[in-house]
């Protein structure tokens, strides 16, 4: 089943993903560095442990110059994993380590027929406006940006 | 201010209602029947134009306030375009564990 948008709110993503695969495999392809990697779309330079910084880089042709630094927040065997990062590095010459990072949550839970992966990264009411809209900007395709107006944000 | 922090307020909303509403509007005008004081009024619009929400000109005496749908289009986007993001890594991650 398709990853279903839940919980709306200006400071975080959220998404119900439903895998017929056994827990045990999706844990290692989420805690494995190298298998996440893998899916992720990125290269990592080391393993994910707890408290540990892990640094790397986009693997999408194009973007093979931007920096990803993965902080792993903490590892639950088989049930939950956390890291904080820069969301969305898109100048390689900008030094993004001063601004706040985003946390994102894997919670994984068993199912009928596989299991359920709650993907959630918050944060994002603390990342400054200008650095929101240059992002946007060095994004070239692949996204149906949809402008929302005011007043359904108000409503 | 960050922009989404910037919306967490019931009397900052009600005021990008009514600009978004009404167009330009002056302290004086948005100030009236809000039942919240001039001051508090003026404090919040300047919240709100800290967060690229809305501009301010003067006109005459008067300063006059107007939304700025630009900076909330690109954070609204931004917003679906990490969204995006995800969905097309669980999709990755879906295909990579059910083989």
């Amino acid at each position: 089943m398709m990853a279903t948008q839940e919980a709306s709110s200006t400071d975080r993503i959220e998404k119900r993903v439903e895998l017929r695969a056994p827990r045990a495999r999706v844990w290692r392809a989420i805690s494995d560095s190298q298998q996440f990697a893998a899916w992720f779309g990125i290269r990592l330079d080391g393993p994910f442990a707890e408290g540990s910084t892990v640094k790397g880089s986009i693997t999408s042709k194009g973007y093979e110059h931007f920096k990803v630094e993965f902080q792993v927040q903490k590892i639950e065997a088989e049930r939950y994993f956390a890291y904080r990062w820069h969301p969305y590095p898109s100048d390689p010459k900008v030094d993004y380590s001063t601004e706040p990072t985003t946390l994102v949550e894997f919670t994984l839970e068993e199912a009928d027929g596989g299991c359920v992966l709650t993907i959630v990264e918050s944060g994002f009411d603390q990342i400054p406006i200008a650095r929101r809209a240059e992002a946007f900007r060095n994004n070239d395709g692949g996204w149906t940006g949809q402008v929302k107006n005011i007043t359904k944000y108000v409503a | 201010m960050p922009v989404f922090a910037a919306l967490a307020d019931a009397t900052r909303l009600r005021l990008l209602k009514r600009l978004s509403g009404e167009g330009s509007l002056s302290i004086t005008r948005l100030s009236e029947g809000a039942g919240v004081t001039r001051q508090a009024i003026t404090r919040h619009l300047y919240a709100l134009g800290h967060a690229g929400l809305v501009r301010h000109r003067r006109k005459g005496r008067e300063q006059i306030w107007d939304l700025d749908m630009k900076r909330l289009e690109k954070a609204r986007q931004y917003l679906d375009q990490v969204a995006a993001q995800w969905d097309a890594a669980a999709l990755r991650l879906k295909a990579f564990v059910e083989e």
